[in-house]
């Protein structure tokens, strides 16, 4: 009897932890980054046990509702918040950019092993539906030895709204005037033409089992599962494969005209080497923190990513964040009031 | 209020009544509650679009002009495609197991059935994306349109995802209901229906037709509701094979979307708060079609029941 006493008396020692509550701090937003953010908050907790930050990922629009409504601590997204978004915001909120990533054009056309080279104003036709079979001379100019089918041609897009799509728009608005106009950017869009797939997944699957099909999925999503995907032209005319390194060098690009708040596009960046469908993810930070406690460790939270946490980007397949933007984050984090 | 002050009902009787009864009362609050919700969610494009948003076939949430129509039709044809399939064969399956399968057969076969019904319905996605899909692509479509390409319903090209794919997936989903349901019905049957039937000299089929299935109907038509309202709010194995197109074709081979698919889909990015409030509003449109075609349903059997009691 003694021991089972001896015994509860110990767990209940056990389970009552030895220092206060660590320091809860939410968050909720986008999911293309919940790989790279989530061994973060880990790798974060460890070097500061006392602070635990939790993240759901909800999506992008959750993440900037949330954030604006104050109901997380802070937000995260894909796209940058519109300047009516920000306005309505109960607080003013900061952009920063964490890293970055980069879209694809896969497709499957039985009897093409070779990889295919895309001009934007291929990619613009066949989204918008101008362009509907394979050998069009518009895709054929830029493959010359490549025998292209005359079948027509099946596009996949995501159905559910999304980042990635959001990317893969605003690229398509950039080249394309017509694009611009008839469709627009946005995380879900009226699609002019094609077939919808749920997630990275569904539009993959879809391209692998339609034949003449051509989609896009997120460069992580390609790489992890080893799909083959296309070179897109750049804004300098070279035909450039998406990488850790031509996404880096596209933000490196954008760097010089990057705007105070970092709400900024990295489509169709400038640069000889820069793949043109990439974009930055963001973390939405309030510039006033009541708590200062949260303050403290919301902007050292901040501090430790830019320097620290920026090596753990590619080992996840995310481009890390070019010098000059961690430079110019760090004078940002100064803005934040607690 | 009269069955409470009978006499001779005891206190315990009484607290029972009453703890059921409020049960039975919050069913029909957590009703309205759903409804009260949706409507008060989505002033934003009730105010704006009016009743045009039943009729409205554009969905752009980039430049705000939201109609529910695509969604509606693909919800109502994917369940009456689903319904068209799952009815014959699960009552062909329910009159077999109960009716001519020996026990030894039957009840394997009844298990395995409900074993369907507790399969996820990402599990019958992913079915339909990897094993129909490619199917229907290469066998089915060109076969139904070599034969049947006279009619608008069977004509395009074949892409494997769309409209027939979603009914005959949903199909798949539903027809476990149905038999499962249906079984247990015809089992209830009493002997004797079938003993006074087979001793005027009826064929067993006779004895189903004219016996069994008229005594079962009311609960046969019980599980084709459950069938429908299953069908009419699936969402994630629909999204996987329909093709996510908001349009309205005539032709089943042509891609679709759902009520249920598209908020599944866009809800986690909408950021407008007419774009969102458009998404509630097609919850509240799909609400409204399930109570419809329910009612609806009900009326049917009231009509088919007069109809088989003038007979009689």
């Amino acid at each position: 009897m003694k021991t089972v006493t001896l015994a509860i008396l110990l767990l209940i020692g056990l389970t009552v932890p030895a220092w206060a509550e660590p320091m809860l701090i939410n968050g909720a937003g986008a999911t293309f980054p919940y790989p790279v953010y989530s061994k973060w908050f880990d790798e974060y907790a460890k070097l500061h046990p006392d602070i635990h930050i939790n993240y759901q990922s909800i999506g992008s629009g959750g993440g900037i509702r949330q954030a604006s409504e104050l109901t997380v601590d802070f937000g995260a997204t894909d796209g940058p918040m519109n300047d009516e978004q920000l306005s309505k915001a109960k607080v003013k909120l900061l952009h920063f950019p964490t890293v970055m990533g980069a879209v694809v054009p896969t497709y499957n056309i039985p009897g093409v092993t070779a990889e295919l080279k895309f001009t934007p104003k291929a990619l613009a036709g066949i989204f918008l539906g101008t362009i509907t079979k394979w050998n069009d001379p518009e895709i054929a100019m830029a493959n010359s030895g490549v025998k292209l089918p005359g079948n027509p041609i099946v596009v996949v897009h995501r159905s559910d709204g999304s980042g990635t799509t959001y990317i893969w728009v605003d690229y398509l608005s950039k080249v394309s005037p017509e694009w611009k106009e008839k469709v627009g950017v946005g995380t879900s869009v009226n699609w002019p033409v094609g077939l919808g797939g749920k997630g990275n997944e569904g539009v993959s699957g879809l391209v692998k089992q339609t034949p003449y099909s051509i989609g896009y999925v997120e460069l992580i999503y390609a790489a992890q599962n080893k799909i083959d995907y296309g070179l897109v032209q750049n804004s300098a005319g070279k035909f450039i494969k998406a990488s850790l390194e031509s996404v880096t060098s596209a933000a490196s690009g954008a760097a010089k005209a990057m705007p105070a708040d970092f709400r900024v596009s990295l489509t169709n960046a400038p640069g000889d080497m820069s793949y043109p469908i990439a974009s930055f993810t963001w973390l939405l930070i309030p510039e006033k923190i009541d708590d200062p406690k949260k303050g403290k460790a919301i902007t050292g939270f901040l501090q430790w990513m830019l320097k620290d946490g920026q090596q753990y980007a590619p080992g996840l397949l995310y481009a890390p964040l070019p010098k000059e933007v961690v430079a110019m984050e760090e004078k940002a984090v100064g803005q934040i009031k607690y | 209020m009269a069955m409470f002050r009978r006499p001779g009902v005891s206190p315990a009787d009484r607290l029972f009544r009453a703890t059921v009864l409020t049960v039975a009362l919050s069913v029909l609050a957590i009703t309205g509650i759903i409804a009260f919700e949706l409507l008060r969610n989505s002033r934003l494009p009730i105010q704006k679009f009016g009743w045009s948003f039943l009729w409205g076939t554009t969905w752009d949430p980039i430049k705000e002009q939201f109609g529910s129509l695509p969604f509606l039709y693909g919800t109502l044809v994917s369940s009456i495609i689903a319904l068209l399939i799952a009815v014959p064969v699960g009552l062909g399956v329910a009159i077999f197991l109960s009716e001519l399968a020996p026990r030894k057969v039957s009840d394997p076969i009844a298990f395995l059935v409900e074993l369907l019904a507790a399969i996820p319905s990402v599990i019958y996605g992913l079915v339909g994306i990897f094993v129909l899909v490619p199917w229907i692509r290469n066998s089915l479509e060109p076969a139904l349109s070599g034969t049947l390409g006279f009619l608008p319903l069977f004509r395009g090209a074949p892409y494997g995802v769309g409209m027939l794919t979603a009914g005959l997936v949903l199909a798949m989903m539903v027809v476990p209901f149905i038999v499962s349901v249906s079984r247990e019905i015809l089992m209830a049957v009493p002997l004797s229906q079938r003993e006074a039937i087979l001793s005027l000299g009826a064929t067993q089929w006779e004895m189903v037709r004219i016996a069994v299935l008229p005594y079962a109907r009311s609960g046969i038509m019980g599980s084709i509701f459950l069938a429908l309202a299953r069908a009419l709010g699936e969402t994630m194995a629909v999204t996987m094979v329909i093709g996510n197109r908001p349009e309205i074709k005539l032709s089943l081979f042509e891609p679709g979307y759902t009520m249920a698919a598209v908020i599944a889909n866009e809800f986690t990015e909408a950021t407008s708060d007419l774009y969102l409030q458009a998404l509630i509003e097609i919850g509240l449109v799909l609400f409204a079609v399930t109570i419809l075609v329910n009612a609806l349903a009900r009326l049917l059997i009231y009509e088919v029941f007069t109809k088989v009691e003038v007979r009689e």
